[in-house]
């Protein structure tokens, strides 16, 4: 009854989930001996990029977007070059907020009621360093 | 073929606003990846999140991470790695025929997603235990470095909103497979399984930056 249907699905064949999945866990073996060698700024480059190699296996072939209907990757590439947007400018923001006014290059209030409670904690930290608090008392 | 015989021969999972299988497959499928789209942006306010306070405290950032456990991160990683081929599989089994499979590799994936949160428990609770707690509850001395609860703060907020998906996912697993023992599924319709097998990749997919971000470089 149902034959007069062609068959709409693809099938991937076994061989290549089993390669796809021994893929990302030798990648993931590469990534986490990668981190225990210092590399300087450049460990978050290697981790990244294996991370996005990884990321490509899984949407390519478990995702099954290389066989898909290709609206769903342009799907997939907006919020990537949306989230890509959003992170760079705001990091434009806060990374560069000293350089115009030094006084916003303190990230944090030192004020702040939590970390007048944690800074007397540590001895590192003499009173004399920090300003004094709001006047409220 | 007349009109008569090809509405006798419309099947069953087939909803009548949709013209045949494949459109309304496809449609799904759209929906979904549009769900998963907000999916990544939701992910990705704590990705910025954790790039801005990465950027200003980085020290403190290395110095903090060296407390999360790498072996527990590994293994979670393979563990969640492991359950997607096996959800994947699952899929595969169903575009077979494979009912009895089908319901096998979907009980494999739960048993896995189970296994992560277990390890997941024991590392929060090691946390708590310690007092490496997110903002104000944070009572922990040992790690050098000015402002280290934000980098559990974020350690949290990451994990924890990772955990919920993880959780979600198992719910829709169960369903799943309560779908496939009632012979809701079949070769020519397994949409909802498929539906279930994006959103259990991309859980995979967020955990694959997030443990080298937090576990592996800090």
């Amino acid at each position: 009854m149902s034959h007069e249907q062609s068959h709409p699905h693809h099938i991937v064949p076994l061989k290549i989930y089993l390669a796809v999945g021994a893929a990302l866990l030798i990648l993931t073996a590469i990534t986490v001996a990668v981190s225990f060698i210092d590399l300087g700024g450049f460990n978050i480059v290697v981790a990244l990029a294996v991370a996005a190699v990884k990321a490509s296996l899984v949407i390519l072939f478990f995702m099954h977007l290389k066989y898909d209907n290709k609206l769903y990757m342009i799907i997939f590439l907006v919020a990537i070059v949306f989230l890509a947007i959003f992170i760079t400018f705001t990091m434009f923001d806060t990374l560069d907020r000293g350089v115009i006014n030094p006084e916003m290059d303190l990230h944090i209030n030192p004020r702040a009621k939590i970390y007048q409670n944690m800074l007397m904690d540590t001895a590192a930290v003499s009173s004399d360093t920090l300003p004094p608090p709001a006047s409220g008392h | 073929m007349s009109h008569a015989d090809s509405h006798a021969a419309h099947p069953k999972h087939l909803a009548h606003h949709f013209s045949d299988s494949v459109q309304q497959a496809e449609s799904a499928k759209l929906g979904m990846w549009i769900f998963l789209l907000t999916e990544i942006l939701l992910f990705g306010g704590l990705f910025c999140a954790y790039a801005v306070f990465r950027a200003w405290n980085h020290e403190m950032f290395y110095s903090a991470h060296k407390f999360l456990d790498v072996t527990l991160g590994s293994i979670n990683t393979v563990v969640l790695i492991t359950s997607s081929v096996t959800m994947a599989l699952s899929i595969h089994a169903m575009q077979l025929g494979k009912k009895k499979q089908t319901l096998i590799l979907l009980a494999v994936t739960l048993l896995l997603a189970a296994i992560f949160l277990v390890v997941k428990y024991f590392e929060y609770s090691h946390k708590f235990h310690l007092g490496q707690l997110p903002g104000k509850y944070y009572t922990f001395t040992g790690v050098p470095g000015d402002n280290p609860h934000i980098f559990f703060s974020v350690y949290f907020a990451m994990t924890g909103l990772h955990g919920l998906h993880v959780l979600g996912g198992m719910g829709a697993i169960i369903w799943m497979m309560v779908r496939t023992a009632k012979n809701s599924f079949s070769p020519e319709y397994y949409t909802p399984l498929e539906l279930t097998g994006l959103y259990w990749h991309l859980v995979d997919l967020i955990w694959i930056f997030l443990f080298p971000l937090l576990y592996l470089i800090g």
